[in-house]
């Protein structure tokens, strides 16, 4: 069976289609290997070889690329989520209960994106401080290690302005209580927490606004920041791997 | 003239398979490099199929426990009704929880800006590269300036009674005077003793910013006061 489902595998990756789609063959050789990754879009960005090292579980615990996976997940399901969804008061708090109540697995799809958003936060907290212990910020690594800070600010900025859109208590005063500390800033602080909310209170405005910010300028900065920190790496001559990583074999 | 001599060189000349860097090893070059070449695979498919692997083990955790932990949906928002203790994601509970001793300004403002910075400037700033022990040179030197400026912290924590802040500052310090006090050779303790600088003040960074939010999360009721998590309270 198995022999069978490979060897239709391998006549499909042989067929015009499969060639004119990929852009090559089977990849059989290390040269088809290569084209494998450096040929696609989606996969340039990735050197074609890696250090045998960095693929182990130890090495980083996949912890950028859950971080990033992560990120792919909450894309999809913040989309999904977005055909239910209107940024008005308190037309949001409705469709939360529609979520619940009407949509089938609503409840589901919420809970996907706000466990996907928490264990985002985690993770990439867990995977600065772990970039941080193993010492992979020093050189040649600088740049990137502050394109992370930068990443791990708009997370942040993500999940709270989330945090807000369900309109509920919760959000609500979360974003107050947050919102607030801004009028300590000196001379400006007033005039940015007015820009910041569109108004002096949390209301309609405030929603609006973190709601374009959630689904649009901060996901496209998101994505921007992730390109220049995965080119970076490869750019940078891949993960930082140690000779301490040979002892015990994982 | 000669610039452009050597990149015609570079460009003619023939590449090997796998390129060897050559490093000269000086005070200001990461030891690292020295090892930092194995064996290397091929990413597709080595690297790709682990990836696969991540996203499909990431799916199912995440279903798991999207069965069985529901998002939290409270009353409507209301302006009018402000519950008791409000609280922030718990990300910033930490922050709000340092609120509680600092003025706004201090704990919302200076302090993450202050954070922020901090984190930006570590590649730049670190001096020491090769990870030297903070003990390596001039200890006794280094333990009275690193005790001393210890001490003033406490002093200055205890003066706003800002004890969740105390208690990580204080275990961090302890281990770091029992590390400068230790002959040991093996064993965890030898390990702290190996410890640089950076890796004392990341590890008190994490230590407090834990404690503060845990605590600020768990353990913070009506008017920010003292409750257990496991206690019965209004809020």
């Amino acid at each position: 069976m198995a022999t069978s489902l490979n060897t239709a595998l391998e006549n499909l990756r042989a067929t015009r289609v499969w060639k004119s789609i990929f852009r090559r063959g089977p990849a059989l050789t290390n040269r088809t290997r290569s084209v494998a990754v450096f040929g696609n879009l989606f996969l340039h960005w990735l050197p074609v070889k890696v250090r045998e090292k960095s693929l182990r579980v130890r090495a980083a615990y996949y912890l950028g690329s859950l971080s990033f996976l992560l990120f792919l997940l909450l894309v999809v399901t913040g989309v999904l989520l977005m055909f239910y969804y209107h940024p008005a008061a308190p037309n949001a708090y409705h469709d939360m209960k529609d979520l619940r109540f009407v949509v089938s697995n609503g409840v589901f799809l919420r809970n996907m994106h706000r466990i996907g958003a928490h264990l985002m936060v985690l993770l990439v907290f867990w995977h600065m401080f772990h970039v941080f212990y193993r010492g992979a910020y020093k050189p040649p690594h600088e740049f990137n290690w502050v394109v992370g800070v930068f990443l791990l600010l708009i997370t942040l900025f993500l999940s709270y302005t989330g945090y807000l859109l369900p309109w509920d208590q919760l959000a609500f005063w979360a974003v107050t209580v947050g919102t607030n500390i801004i009028s300590a800033m000196p001379v400006i602080g007033s005039k940015v927490r007015f820009v910041a909310l569109g108004g002096n209170i949390v209301g309609e405005n405030a929603l609006l606004r973190f709601y374009v910010l959630h689904v649009v300028i901060l996901p496209l900065l998101a994505f921007l920041f992730i390109g220049v920190h995965f080119w970076r790496v490869q750019k940078d001559g891949g993960l930082t791997v140690r000779s301490k990583d040979d002892d015990g074999k994982s | 003239m000669t610039e452009k001599a050597k990149i015609e060189s570079g460009f003619s000349s023939d590449a090997k398979k796998e390129p060897r860097r050559i490093v000269f090893i000086t005070r200001n070059t990461s030891a690292k490099v020295k090892d930092e070449r194995g064996p290397q695979v091929m990413t597709y498919p080595h690297l790709l199929v682990r990836e696969a692997i991540v996203l499909e083990v990431l799916i199912i955790a995440m279903i798991v426990i999207a069965l069985f932990w529901d998002a939290p949906l409270e009353q409507l928002a209301n302006p009018l009704l402000t519950p008791n203790p409000a609280k922030a994601p718990w990300y910033f509970l930490g922050l709000q929880e340092l609120l509680h001793f600092f003025p706004p300004f201090v704990a919302g403002i200076l302090i993450p800006t202050l954070v922020v910075i901090g984190l930006i400037v570590i590649p730049y700033f670190h001096v020491n590269v090769e990870g030297k022990p903070l003990w390596a040179t001039n200890a006794s030197k280094r333990f009275i300036i690193v005790v001393g400026i210890t001490i003033a912290l406490l002093i200055l924590l205890a003066v706003v009674d800002a004890w969740t802040i105390i208690v990580p500052t204080a275990l961090v310090a302890v281990l770091l005077v029992a590390s400068y006090y230790s002959k040991a050779t093996t064993g965890w303790m030898n390990t702290l003793r190996q410890k640089p600088l950076s890796w004392w003040l990341m590890t008190w960074f994490i230590a407090t910013a834990l404690c503060l939010t845990v605590v600020g999360t768990y353990f913070r009721g009506p008017g920010w006061s003292w409750v257990w998590p496991w206690g019965t309270h209004a809020g």
